[in-house]
C-alpha cells in the first residue's frame, strides 16, 4: 500500500489556527505504555513520536472527534474542543 | 448576562430542534455554539431518514436543503479481489414524502438556524462552553468566556463527546467497544455526470454500504451516499478493535485503500475532494446511553447517544430532531411549573419512552453485541464472494453440482457457527 500522507488529505478543509493546543498528553504515562495506539487511531495524524520517544501532539490538524480520547487507555490525554471560534471550519459536513 | 429561561450547549440538529420548539411556544431560548456559525462543527454520513421527523416541524421541510432524495439502496459485500452486491432500486421512494434524503450537515444545520432565529431565539457563535454552573449537584448554567449565564435549564446538545453531560455526572468515561471512528471525503462532481454514473434521475439519490476486506476485520463498513453535486464516501471502525489492531492502521489509510477499489474507481474519477472530516459514532445503544435529565439539565441527540448503526440503516439525524423536540416539550412542561427539577424533567425521559426512539432503541438493543460479531466482517463477506467465484467457474475440468459447490462451500466455514450466527439474528 502507498503510503498516504495526511497533510494532503487535509490540505482542502479549512481551519482557524488558535495559539495554544487544546490537547495535552501525559509524557510519563505515555512512556509507559505499550500500544500507542493514539499514532494510528487518530484520523488525522495528530499524534507522532519523536526521536526521544516523546509523543508529539500537532494539534492545529485536529478534526475534533476525539477518538483519541476514547481509544487512551491511559487516560493520559487531556482531551477539549479548541477555544470558540477556532479550530477546523466544516463548510460541507 | 441577565438570567435566561433556557441554555442549548451547542447548535447542531438536537440542540436547534429543541431550541425551534422552544422559540415556538415563545420560551426564552439562547445556544451557544463553539463554532463559526451553525453547522461549522456538525458532520453526517450522511442521509436523514424524513418520515420519523416529517410532522415534528410539517412547515419548513419544504424549504430544507436536502440533497437528493434516495431511490436505490446497495450493498457491497468485498474480499480482496471480488465483491457481491446487492442493489434495491424502488419506485415508490420516487413518491412523496420522500423516504430518505441525503445531506451535508453543516449546509443543513446552517439552513435550520436560521429558521430557529426567525422563531425569535438567540445564537451567540464562537463561544464555547466551559463549564456548568454547579450548586450542590443543580445545574444553575453555565460559564462561557469566563462570565456566568444563569438558566433555569441546560439542555445539553453538545454531540458525542458530550462535555456537558460528563460534567453534570450524568455519564461514566466513555469506553471504546461503544464507539466508531467515521471518515468521510466530500469529493465535487457535476451533477450531470453523478447522475450519469449511478443512473440517477434529476434530484434522484442512492445510498450504498459496503461490508467486508476494506476494513481489514475491524467491525465496521464503507458508506456511498450521492449528494447533489458531490459524493460522501466514507468508512466506520470500531474504536475498540481499530486500537487494538495490530497492523497499526490508520483511518485514512484505509479510506484511501477503499477510493482505490474498482468498485469505488471509477465512481468518483476525475472528482475534486474538497473536505475530509471525522466523527465519532456512539454505536452502545440503550445500555451505553448516558443518564438522560438531571437537575437543571436534559441531554439530547448524539449527545445522549443516540445513534444507530443496523448496517442496512444508519440513523441519527432524526433521533437528534425527535429528541430536540421532547426535550423542549418537557422544558416547556416544567416552566409551566416553575420547577426544573430533575423529578419534573423526568417527564423527558416518560416522553421518550412514548416515542419511536426509544422503541426502536428497545427493539434492537441486542444489535450492538450482535453486530459486533467479527465473522460479519470478515468470514462471511468472503463466503459470499468465493462461493459466487465458484459457482460461476466453468474451467477444463468438469464443473461439479451447483448444490455440491454450495455445501462444500459451507461445510469448510464451520456449518456450526454459520447457523449459530444466523439463530442470534433473530434478536434483530
Amino acid at each position: 500500500m502507498a503510503k498516504v500522507n495526511i497533510k494532503d488529505k487535509l490540505a482542502p478543509n479549512t481551519y482557524k489556527l488558535a495559539k495554544e493546543s487544546h490537547l495535552q498528553v501525559n509524557q510519563e504515562l505515555c512512556r509507559k505504555c505499550e500500544s500507542r495506539c493514539c499514532l494510528s487511531v487518530c484520523p488525522a495524524g495528530v499524534y507522532t513520536i519523536n526521536e526521544q520517544g516523546e509523543i508529539r501532539v500537532e494539534f492545529e490538524a485536529c478534526l475534533e472527534c476525539g477518538t483519541c480520547l476514547i481509544a487512551c487507555e491511559h487516560n493520559a490525554i487531556q482531551w477539549s474542543y479548541p477555544k470558540g471560534g477556532f479550530g477546523v471550519q466544516y463548510k460541507y459536513g | 448576562m441577565p438570567k435566561v429561561t433556557v441554555v442549548v450547549v451547542g447548535a447542531g440538529l438536537a440542540g436547534l430542534s429543541a431550541a425551534y420548539s422552544l422559540a415556538k411556544e415563545g420560551i426564552d431560548v439562547l445556544i451557544v455554539e463553539r463554532g463559526d456559525y451553525p453547522g461549522s462543527k456538525s458532520i453526517t454520513g450522511g442521509r436523514m431518514y424524513f418520515l420519523p421527523i416529517r410532522n415534528i416541524y410539517p412547515e419548513i421541510w419544504s424549504q430544507a436543503p436536502w440533497e437528493r432524495h434516495v431511490v436505490k439502496e446497495s450493498l457491497t459485500l468485498v474480499s480482496e479481489h471480488s465483491s457481491l452486491s446487492i442493489e434495491f432500486h424502488n419506485q415508490k421512494y420516487n413518491d412523496q414524502p420522500y423516504h430518505s434524503f441525503t445531506v451535508l450537515a453543516s449546509k443543513f444545520n446552517r439552513w435550520f438556524a436560521q429558521k430557529v432565529t426567525e422563531k425569535g431565539a438567540r445564537i451567540i457563535n464562537k463561544y464555547k462552553v466551559d463549564d456548568l454552573i454547579l450548586d450542590q449537584g443543580k445545574v444553575k448554567g453555565i460559564v462561557v468566556g469566563g462570565s456566568k449565564i444563569e438558566a433555569d435549564v441546560v439542555i445539553a446538545a453538545d454531540g458525542v463527546m458530550s462535555q456537558m453531560a460528563e460534567k453534570a455526572g450524568l455519564r461514566n468515561k466513555l469506553e471504546p467497544k461503544n464507539f466508531a471512528i467515521g471518515v468521510k471525503e466530500v469529493i465535487e462532481i457535476t451533477p450531470e455526470s453523478l447522475e450519469k454514473r449511478f443512473g440517477l434521475g434529476t434530484n434522484e439519490g442512492s445510498a450504498h454500504f459496503f461490508l467486508g476486506s476494506l476494513t481489514r476485520g475491524i467491525p465496521g463498513g464503507g458508506f456511498l451516499y450521492t449528494n447533489h453535486d458531490s459524493i460522501s464516501l466514507g468508512i466506520v471502525l470500531g474504536i475498540k478493535d481499530l486500537a487494538n489492531c495490530q497492523q497499526n492502521v490508520a483511518p485514512y489509510e484505509l479510506l484511501e485503500e477503499f477510493k482505490s477499489r474498482p468498485e469505488i474507481m471509477p465512481l468518483i474519477q476525475g472528482g475534486v475532494s474538497v473536505e475530509y472530516s471525522a466523527h465519532v459514532l456512539a454505536e452502545g445503544g440503550l445500555k451505553a446511553m448516558p443518564r438522560l435529565f438531571g437537575d437543571g439539565i436534559i441531554v439530547s441527540g448524539d449527545a445522549a447517544g443516540m445513534t444507530m448503526n443496523l448496517g442496512l440503516t444508519v440513523r441519527g439525524m432524526d433521533f437528534a430532531i425527535a429528541s430536540g423536540a421532547l426535550a423542549a416539550k418537557a422544558v416547556v412542561i416544567a416552566n409551566k411549573q416553575k420547577d426544573f427539577s430533575a423529578a419534573t424533567l423526568s417527564i423527558y425521559q416518560d416522553l421518550l419512552k412514548g416515542s419511536f426512539i426509544w422503541k426502536d432503541f428497545t427493539t434492537f438493543r441486542h444489535a450492538p453485541k450482535i453486530l459486533a460479531n467479527p465473522r460479519l466482517f470478515k468470514e462471511y463477506p468472503r463466503l459470499a464472494c468465493e462461493t459466487m467465484e465458484k459457482l460461476m467457474a466453468v474451467g477444463e475440468n468438469p464443473k461439479p453440482k451447483l448444490s455440491t459447490t454450495v455445501f462444500k462451500q459451507l461445510k469448510n466455514r464451520r456449518t456450526l457457527s454459520l447457523l449459530k450466527d444466523m439463530f442470534g439474528m433473530r434478536k434483530i
